[in-house]
């Protein structure tokens, strides 16, 4: 079974320097993910891109990813 | 291991399923593709979706993925996107539950939805 912590290094792995937190209980997860990738992009090409971190696992394992995509500044404006 | 022969039949079945989707999102102003239906969702974002597009009093029509494994997945090839439910307003792809949610709080789902409708 996935661990939030496992999740957060695999969506890290595909963000420099992103700040990533997840919660979860092994199928249902929630990640607040905040990154400079993220500038510019809609929802749905933020979401896209978590989803291409993941790859392959989000098939398998990860029944269900809900996120928050923010940039730096909306994190800070938020 | 599938031998070629089912895998190009699949691929052949494949762009018929791609042409079904494409019709069936754009002869509906609005399309939910779900686990269930409206009356039974049987996912809980599934259920969340529907419970917004009910307030919004949006006119949709559902497909449920459950009954088609072909579609359950063409959907993600589609849409390049690995998770149901998936909203699709006058042919466009908007989102799953998480980006519904979010646009329903912001009243952008309710201006998209009630363009539909006027």
């Amino acid at each position: 079974m996935v661990t939030p912590e496992q999740l957060k290094i695999w969506i890290e792995s595909g963000f420099e320097g992103a700040d990533v937190n997840v919660e979860g209980d092994g199928h249902h997860f929630e990640a607040v993910i905040i990154a400079e990738e993220f500038t510019g992009k809609s929802r749905i090409a933020r979401h896209q891109l978590v989803y291409a971190a993941l790859g392959d696992k989000m098939k398998a394992e990860v029944h269900a990813l809900s996120m928050k995509t923010l940039t730096p500044e909306e994190h800070q404006a938020a | 291991m599938s031998d070629t022969d089912t895998s190009s039949a699949e691929a052949q079945e494949q762009p018929d399923m791609q042409e079904q989707i494409k019709q069936t999102v754009t002869d509906n102003d609005i399309v939910l593709f779900m686990k269930g239906n409206a009356n039974f969702p049987q996912c809980g974002f599934s259920g969340k979706a529907i419970q917004i597009l009910q307030t919004l009093k949006a006119d949709f029509v559902t497909v449920d993925v459950l009954s088609n494994d072909a579609v359950r997945e063409g959907i993600k090839v589609y849409s390049n996107w690995p998770t149901i439910p998936q909203l699709y307003v006058k042919g466009e792809f908007l989102g799953g539950s998480d980006i519904m949610t979010e646009m329903y709080e912001s009243g952008e789902l309710k201006q998209t939805v009630s363009d539909q409708a006027s």
